[in-house]
């Protein structure tokens, strides 16, 4: 927290911090005023296909930038890449401008850099307190010369409880401390993983799809704390599906195609370039089927288009939904 | 049949030198698989190189006691470093493939004629305990009816099965220990939250390691003679019965699953063989009678995985989500 105050001094609030991201235009491959992560022609082929082929990407410091793209784009090998939990057949990339070539993955994360796993990995068989005391950084108790002698940790071991605490309770894992991680919930299981990547206290959180599973209660208020983790000085990189969590959080948005970086800038411009609609959003990303009002705003919209159905006899489901919801109204 | 007899001869084993032994070698299986999980099929070439360490240094190069020691101790620390530098990288049954094998190379190589001299080959090793009986402290007699050689090495095996469990525990409720049961859990996770995996996974196989040497000398040094064919591959499998018989994550689990292992076998033996003898049983020769009660702990094995498959002291709760 020190880190904080101290930038605050120099009168930088990183949550109102408007500057302009990028040096110039938002285009793919832009530079950015203040870059944490450079990846310059880093590529990873499996048996002839290239699953990353990205050739130039900078991630903004102290941002949060989305990473999108339709399944498949090799968003979570990027991921694994920039981790070094896999190694690229090409290409150089660099951290705070260390470059990460041929580093391992546990020193890529000494070095600030902490990533979540979109299949979850828990510890099941240690406790949800346990799990959160393992990522915290700097216990001299977990090198084998000190490990015998309880006077040597016990006093981290204290300090590294009350900053789990603090964070299970953000969390809303508090009541569940003492369990078995394995006893938690999918969603639960996500939410615990995320904690535990902040007891590292990192400079910069890779987030693999960080929503998934989680009720929209829960979500509301982690958007918040992701938002928060800006005010602390941390970056975040995050991969997710759900646009409105994209559009609400995300400083800079990332999309990738079939490997490539197809597209950059803040949300409200991304998602409205044609080619993002095309490979991902689809036209309609925006209408929200559940509702009449989002019915009749596809109807609206389809009203030109001579293939499609809605609002005519062949329009099924839809039209089904629609008149129920005007009876309702009645 | 002699009941009285039968029995003292169980609760003999409950504290013989070998069970303290037996103890040991599968504490440090436990370090291994139940708090690292490492799968180390080859714990009896552990045994071989500790128990071959001392034998040779002391017969070969006439070293005093604490040197043998340290010198068997050193060999089984290279022989973890020489399995584990290619394997810890990869899955976890790499490793258990690379250790079998190992176990059975280091039999093989002191078994080979070339070596006869060194190693004594098929017929081993003999009279390299006097320096260790050299140390005995207590003065000839009965020491609850046993003579005082009896005595000393029991009190030793089983000083150092205390010694060990108690070093073994403060690991593992350390943070140290904390790592380890990560990586057990998932290496990748661990990895990612900066945590050098490689590492700590070698410093578990040194640790059981040496262990399982200790144990080797503790094994041989009653005997006084140390042979090839006792660290096949069915000592390691004796072992792993007892550490699944106490409990995998528990310090005492391996402990008493030792005990409880010799005790069954000098039980079933000794009523097995009462019976034939007072000719109860007449379709048993006493040679079959001597086989039979492997199987009985087999099937007694069996028995326990199906109905405490966490053991005698493991947590049921840990299981629940196995």
């Amino acid at each position: 927290m020190s880190e904080t105050n101290e930038r605050n001094t120099e009168n930088i609030d990183y949550m109102t911090d408007s500057r302009p991201i990028a040096v110039g235009e938002n285009t793919p491959g832009c530079k950015k005023r203040d870059p944490i992560v450079v990846a310059e022609d880093v590529t990873r082929s499996f048996g002839g296909i290239n699953a990353v082929d990205v050739e130039y990407l900078e991630i903004p410091r102290h941002k949060i930038t989305a990473l999108i793209g339709p399944n498949g784009a090799g968003k979570t090998t990027l991921f694994n890449l920039l981790t070094g939990f896999d190694t690229p057949n090409t290409g150089k990339w660099q951290f705070e401008g260390n470059s990460l070539a041929g580093v391992s993955s546990y020193k890529v994360a000494r070095m600030g850099m902490v990533r979540t796993f979109q299949l979850t990995k828990v510890m099941g068989k240690l406790t949800v307190m346990e799990n959160m005391r393992l990522g915290a950084a700097d216990q001299p108790g977990e090198r084998l010369s000190k490990a015998l002698f309880k006077g040597m940790w016990g006093g981290r071991e204290k300090e590294i409880t009350a900053q789990a605490n603090v964070l299970l309770e953000k969390f809303k894992l508090d009541a569940k401390k003492d369990d078995y991680a394995a006893s938690l919930s999918g969603g639960q299981r996500k939410l615990l993983e995320m904690a535990r990547s902040l007891m590292v206290r990192p400079k910069l959180v890779m987030l693999d799809e960080p929503m998934a599973g989680v009720n929209p209660a829960l979500t509301q208020s982690l958007l918040d704390h992701i938002k928060n983790l800006k005010a602390e000085g941390m970056t975040v990189l995050f991969v997710e599906h759900d646009m409105n969590m994209v559009r609400h959080i995300a400083d800079w948005v990332v999309v990738m195609a079939e490997g490539k970086v197809v597209a950059e800038g803040p949300p409200g411009e991304v998602m409205k370039n044609p080619a993002v609609i095309d490979a991902y959003l689809g036209a309609h990303h925006d209408v929200d089927l559940g509702d009449a009002e989002g019915i009749k705003v596809l109807e609206a919209e389809l009203e030109a288009d001579e293939e499609s159905v809605v609002g005519t006899e062949d329009a099924g489901i839809l039209s089904d939904i629609v008149e129920t919801k005007k009876e309702d109204g009645k | 049949m002699d009941f009285g007899f039968i029995f003292s001869s169980a609760l003999g084993e409950l504290f013989s030198p070998t069970t303290a032994a037996y103890a040991l070698a599968a504490l440090g299986l436990a370090v291994h698989f139940g708090y690292s999980g490492l799968l180390n099929f080859g714990q009896a070439g552990f045994m071989a190189v500790g128990a071959y360490g001392f034998a040779i240094s002391t017969l070969s190069f006439d070293a005093p006691f604490f040197l043998a020691l340290i010198i068997s101790i050193l060999c089984s620390v290279i022989f973890a470093f020489i399995l584990g530098i290619p394997t810890l990288r990869l899955r976890a049954d790499y490793l258990a493939i690379v250790t079998i094998a190992a176990a059975e190379i280091v039999r093989y190589v002191v078994t080979t004629n070339q070596l006869t001299s060194v190693t004594g080959s098929a017929n081993g090793l003999a009279a390299f305990e006097n320096t260790f009986y050299a140390m005995n402290p207590f003065p000839e007699g009965s020491y609850m009816g046993m003579n005082n050689r009896d005595f000393f090495i029991r009190v030793v095996g089983w000083g150092l099965v205390i010694v060990c469990c108690v070093l073994v525990w403060l690991l593992m409720r350390s943070p140290w220990g904390r790592v380890l049961k990560g990586i057990r859990e998932d290496e990748n996770a661990v990895r990612s939250l900066g945590k050098n995996v490689y590492a700590y996974k070698m410093q578990a196989l040194i640790i059981g390691g040496v262990l399982g040497a200790l144990a080797g000398m503790i094994f041989t040094l009653p005997r006084g003679a140390v042979q090839p064919s006792n660290y096949g591959t069915e000592l390691t499998f004796f072992l792993w019965t007892c550490l699944l018989l106490g409990g995998m994550a528990t310090v005492l689990g391996p402990v008493i699953g030792a005990m409880i292992f010799w005790v069954v076998l000098s039980l079933t033996q000794s009523l097995l063989y009462g019976l034939i003898e007072s000719g109860a049983v007449t379709w048993l020769t006493t040679v079959q009678a001597g086989q039979l009660r492997y199987i009985l702990v087999g099937v007694a094995l069996m028995l326990l995985m199906i109905f405490r498959p966490q053991g005698v002291f493991g947590n049921k709760k840990e299981l629940a989500f196995a």
